[in-house]
């Protein structure tokens, strides 16, 4: 499908490890990686997976309005997740569930926002600089970037030490780089040479618009115009995706400039619940990439170097608990309370807020039995 | 060259344009994480020149050409306030903001409230507005009422150069995002800076001219213009009172009112077209808060609904001292 040459793998769909040149550099990265963090990665796919499913069961129980699945996109998301270092910063679109799990996010303040209780409110400084999720496409580049200007201007940048120098990640899809502001994100990065690296998920499709309507040449080559250095990856395969982002990365908090990476997987799911790909996406493609499923094949690779069913039937209980923990804590939320819309429009008083809030508190007190 | 202000000089005769200089360079001295951003504001000073010297003053890392790209302006600074720098944006003129219009309205004004007030976004977008300066399209226009219909920013509009040079200073020390409109035809006039202390705080309206009969309210470029209608009022023996609004967002309604409460009648100008617009907010309020003071409707002189026209035609296009006066003699009228 958009495999190039170029694609860089180092597990194949079959779970065998694959060799090249090409991938070499990336080698240091993954033969670091202990027993316990591939068993990490495995887990983590496998309870977000799980975890996706339970969300869109809630929505189609009406206890959410939308679901976003990221079913399918598991192996991005983890090894790039994975990849960063806890002084990192990390810019998310919307769909980045895996990321924000890895990071410390509990994934029920996602939950709050698609049952229409937040637009966000976590903080940032307490998900492991996991910020906030970006509703309009492509916008949140243009903050990563501004974040990692920075981070240089703050002189943390390529001082030659690994686990104090901050690089910042910001995720996007293929239907983004279609955006001014992701272009316009990698012309201040390359400008100020921030330390930043552009995470694509290209998943194939925007709502129902396919990647070839957005762009007629490889995504990974547009970056290299700016002058960027981009490299493209079976975003299905973790080790892959770990290695190239921690390599990157480490390239960008070592004063090496922005980075680029094109994680190439698909959208096993809908866009959201309200979408219906029956309409748009045909059979043969989604088998194909069915075929490619990010988890079974690293079960495969896991198996090769010795795991046993113990492990992976105790991951299935981990994320059947997980699960239930995130349905059971959901059905537990409350509404805020009508005047928090109020609360935090500003960060100074206001006298506008504090007529309206006022008026809304003594209207409610109007009725009988009102508060 | 910079104006040295040593401490027995206490006031000095400026334009607009230079104490917006010293106001910038003050904040500057003032707090390291406080960075100027924006096209042209570098060596060559920014196409108005209020940035002169400021580059050679404090480094390229504090006063940063950017590249050509509003919305990148806008979203890079979002980011470095979130980093804890205080940036000050320069857009160059007010047609050319539109581009930064979804990081303002989308992004900038939203993200205090989407993180639950964890989140500060102390940045001032400078806009440089208004007509009267005989330019090409895009140049001379005053887009703010699209700017205060959005929750979560401030908007000002200083209309002297004292004002000038302290609100942008109060407006780098909001922990609110604050649209800074800098009215460009009052740039180059020159008025009394006074270095002492501001005059009021950021976002109170002021009565500038006494008055009896008739109360005009405007801001920015048109308050030198409302004052010249009034002194022309004045020789025919209508007494006017001229409040600068100052802030449009919060508006400072107490002033108004009680000078509304005294004259019974408000005239509402400004170089924006009229429709759903600052002055039809101030219409709205007035009426709903000091209707039994009121003799006359507010009326309101301002832009046409018309995009605005070529300069040779801007004179007829925007609110002149003839057309404040013929709607102070409307008011009077009822």
């Amino acid at each position: 499908m958009s495999y190039t040459p170029e694609t860089l793998q180092l597990l194949a769909p079959d779970g065998t490890r694959v060799h090249g040149e090409a991938t070499e550099q990336y080698l240091p990265y993954v033969e670091a990686l202990t027993d316990e963090q591939l068993r990490e990665f495995h887990r983590t796919m496998t309870v977000i997976r799980r975890f996706d499913v339970e969300a869109g069961n809630l929505q189609r129980q009406g206890q959410l309005a939308l679901w976003v699945p990221s079913i399918g996109q598991e192996a991005a998301q983890v090894g790039s997740g994975f990849a960063a270092r806890p002084q990192d910063h990390i810019f998310p679109a919307y769909r980045e569930h895996a990321v924000g799990h890895i990071r410390g996010l509990d994934v029920v303040q996602i939950i709050k926002m698609l049952r229409g209780l937040t637009h966000g409110g976590w903080v940032p400084e307490d998900t492991g600089n996991f910020h906030l999720y970006t509703l309009v496409v492509g916008a949140q580049t243009l903050h990563a970037t501004g974040y990692a200007m920075g981070v240089k201007f703050d002189g943390l940048v390529g001082t030659g030490d690994l686990e104090r120098d901050i690089a910042v990640m910001v995720y996007f899809g293929d239907g983004a780089t279609s955006q001014g502001d992701v272009n316009e994100a990698l012309v201040f990065a390359q400008s100020y040479q921030t330390p930043q690296v552009f995470f694509l998920q290209n998943n194939h499709w925007a709502i129902s618009v396919p990647v070839r309507v957005q762009s007629r040449t490889p995504l990974f080559h547009r970056p290299r115009g700016f002058g960027i250095p981009s490299v493209q990856i079976d975003g299905n395969d973790v080790l892959m995706s770990y290695a190239a982002t921690a390599a990157s990365l480490d390239a960008a908090r070592s004063g090496g400039g922005p980075q680029f990476i094109e994680a190439l997987t698909y959208r096993i799911g809908a866009h959201t619940t309200s979408d219906d790909p029956s309409k748009y996406r045909d059979e043969e493609e989604f088998q194909y990439w069915l075929a490619r499923d990010p988890i079974s094949r690293f079960e495969v690779y896991l198996r090769s170097l010795g795991e046993g069913d113990a492990f992976f039937a105790q991951v299935a209980d981990e994320a059947e608990q997980f699960a239930a923990d995130a349905r059971a804590r959901t059905l537990a939320l409350e509404p805020p309370p009508p005047e928090s819309m109020f609360a935090h429009v500003y960060s100074q008083q206001h006298p506008v807020i504090d007529a309206q809030r006022q008026q809304l508190l003594d209207f409610e007190a109007s009725f009988e039995g009102g508060a | 060259m910079m104006s040295d202000v040593s401490t027995e000089t206490k006031t000095e005769i400026l334009p607009m344009a230079k104490a917006l200089t010293l106001g910038l360079a003050a904040a500057l001295q003032n707090d390291d994480k406080v960075i100027l951003m924006g096209e042209d504001i570098g060596p060559l000073g920014g196409v108005f020149r209020v940035t002169e010297g400021l580059q050679k003053q404090f480094g390229t890392h504090r006063v940063i050409d950017t590249p050509l790209a509003e919305s990148g302006i806008i979203g890079t600074a979002i980011g470095l306030a979130m980093r804890g720098y205080r940036p000050v944006v320069e857009i160059q003129f007010d047609g050319f903001i539109f581009p930064g219009f979804d990081q303002i309205t989308t992004q900038l004004a939203k993200l205090t409230a989407r993180h639950e007030g964890s989140l500060q976004l102390p940045i001032v977008i400078r806009v440089p507005y208004g007509g009267h300066i005989g330019a090409v399209e895009h140049h001379q226009e005053s887009p703010e009422a699209y700017f205060a219909h959005t929750p979560g920013l401030r908007l000002v509009s200083p209309a002297t150069p004292n004002d000038a040079y302290w609100m942008i200073q109060q407006a780098i020390s909001s922990t609110d995002p604050v649209m800074f409109f800098e009215p460009k035809s009052r740039y180059w006039p020159k008025g009394e800076v006074s270095f002492d202390a501001p005059a009021a705080e950021l976002h109170a309206s002021r009565i500038v001219r006494a008055g009896t009969d008739v109360t005009v309210v405007g801001h920015g470029a048109m308050v030198s213009m409302l004052l010249d209608a009034a002194e022309l009022a004045a020789q025919e023996g209508t007494s006017v009172e001229v409040v600068d609004l100052r802030s449009l967002s919060p508006i400072d309604y107490e002033p108004l009112l009680e000078s509304v409460r005294r004259t019974g009648r408000l005239v509402v100008a400004q170089e924006a077209p009229g429709s759903v617009s600052i002055g039809s907010e101030i219409a709205a309020t007035v009426a709903e808060k000091a209707f039994y003071s009121l003799e006359a409707p507010v009326l309101r002189v301002s832009g046409y609904d018309a995009p605005f026209p070529p300069a040779k035609l801007e004179g007829i296009y925007l609110p002149d001292v003839d057309r404040i006066l013929h709607a102070v003699d409307r008011a009077l009228a009822y």
